[in-house]
C-alpha cells in the first residue's frame, strides 16, 4: 500500500468514526430548559428510564418516536412541578416496572435483587469445601506422573 | 470421581444453562411488557373520529357492551399482516371493533382503509399520541379488550392471528359475556 492510499484509509475511517459518534450521544430534542440543573435533572431522570421500543436503549438515548413523546411528557410534568417518583409512578402506572432500570425491591423481585449474592455464597461454600477436603488429605501422593500431566 | 472430568462436568453445566437461555428466550417473548392496566379501568379518552373530526368518541359512549380496541396507523407493516383476520374474523366476535388510529395522518388512514377494508365500528384518531401513552401502547397492533364495565380485560401486544382469535379473544369474551347475564 502506498503512503497516499494509506492517509486515504485511514481518512475514512475517521470520517466513518465521526460518522458514528452522534449516535453514540444522546438523542437531541430542542426542549425549552430553563437552567443547566434542569437539563441535567432531565438526562439524570431519561437515563433511569427505559425506552420501551428499542429496549436496550434508555430513554434519553432513543431516538424512537413514543421515546421522544415520552421525554417531552417528563419534561412538561417537570414543569408542572412533579418529582422524580410522581413522574416515575406516571410511566410505571402505565408501563409497568419494566420502564425502570433499577426495579423497585418488593416480593417478586427479591429473587432479582439477591440472586447474585445466593450464588455468591453457595460458590464460596463449593470452595470452603472443597480446599478443607484437599488440605485434609494425605499428601503421600506423589507429584502426578509426567505421562498423566497433559495439560 | 475422577477429577478429570470436573472441566468436563463444568463445561456441559455451562453449556446446559445457555441452552436453557437459548430455549428460554426463544419460547417467550422477552419484548412483550406485561401490562399494568389489566383488571384496571380503561384510561378516559374523548378523541376525535377519522372521518368526522368534528365529532368525538369517549369511554362514557362506550359503556355497558365490551369492545376490542385495535390500535393500527397505517405506517405500520405488523398491522397489514392483521387485517385480513380482522376483515374475515372480526364481525364474528360480535362487540364493536373500535379502530383507534395512532400518530397517524387521516389521509394516509383513510385510504388505507380504503385500500384493504374497514373493520371497524368506528374509528378514533390520536393523532399525538397522548391516549396512546395512557393506554401504555408502545407500537402498533396493540389490542385491549374492554368489558361492560370498562375494566380492560385482555392486552394483545403484536397482530391478532386466527390462533389468538379462536384460543384467547373468543373464550375470553364468552366468560365476559357469561359474567353479564
Amino acid at each position: 500500500m502506498t503512503a497516499g492510499k494509506r492517509s486515504l484509509m485511514l481518512c475514512a475511517i475517521l470520517i466513518t468514526l465521526a460518522l458514528l459518534l452522534p449516535g453514540v450521544a444522546s438523542a437531541i430534542d430542542a426542549l425549552p430548559f430553563k437552567d443547566r440543573a434542569e437539563e441535567q435533572r432531565f438526562q439524570e431522570l431519561t437515563r433511569q428510564l427505559r425506552c420501551l421500543v428499542c429496549q436496550n436503549e434508555s430513554l434519553a438515548d432513543s431516538s424512537a418516536d413514543l421515546a421522544k413523546d415520552l421525554r417531552q411528557e417528563v419534561f412538561e410534568q417537570m414543569r408542572q412541578g412533579k418529582n422524580d417518583d410522581e413522574i416515575k409512578h406516571y410511566l410505571t402506572a402505565r408501563y409497568s416496572d419494566f420502564v425502570l432500570y433499577n426495579p423497585p425491591l418488593r416480593g417478586g423481585t427479591m429473587l432479582l435483587w439477591f440472586g447474585p449474592l445466593l450464588l455468591f455464597l453457595i460458590g464460596s461454600f463449593v470452595v470452603y469445601r472443597v480446599v478443607r477436603r484437599r488440605a485434609a488429605a494425605p499428601r503421600n501422593l506423589p507429584p502426578a506422573a509426567s505421562s498423566e500431566d497433559d495439560w | 470421581m475422577n477429577s478429570r472430568f470436573l472441566p468436563l462436568v463444568g463445561f456441559a453445566m455451562v453449556a446446559g444453562l445457555l441452552g436453557f437461555g437459548i430455549h428460554y428466550m426463544r419460547s417467550n417473548s422477552m419484548n412483550e411488557v406485561p401490562s399494568p392496566l389489566i383488571g384496571k379501568l380503561a384510561p378516559a379518552f374523548d378523541l376525535p373520529l377519522l372521518d368526522q373530526p368534528d365529532k368525538r368518541l369517549s369511554n362514557a359512549d362506550l359503556s355497558g357492551k365490551p369492545y376490542l380496541l385495535n390500535v393500527f396507523a397505517s405506517w405500520c407493516f405488523a398491522c397489514r399482516d392483521e387485517h385480513p383476520v380482522l376483515m374475515a374474523e372480526g364481525k364474528a366476535l360480535g362487540i364493536p371493533i373500535i379502530g383507534f388510529n395512532y400518530k397517524d395522518e387521516p389521509d394516509d388512514a383513510k385510504r388505507w382503509l380504503s385500500q384493504f377494508g374497514d373493520p371497524y365500528s368506528v374509528v378514533i384518531a390520536d393523532r399525538d399520541g397522548r391516549i396512546a401513552i395512557d393506554f401504555g401502547v408502545y407500537g402498533a397492533p396493540e389490542s385491549f379488550l374492554v368489558d361492560g364495565k370498562g375494566i380492560i380485560r385482555y392486552k394483545r401486544i403484536g397482530a391478532i392471528t386466527p390462533e389468538i382469535m379462536a384460543f384467547e379473544l373468543k373464550p375470553l369474551l364468552a366468560t365476559i359475556q357469561g359474567e353479564g347475564s
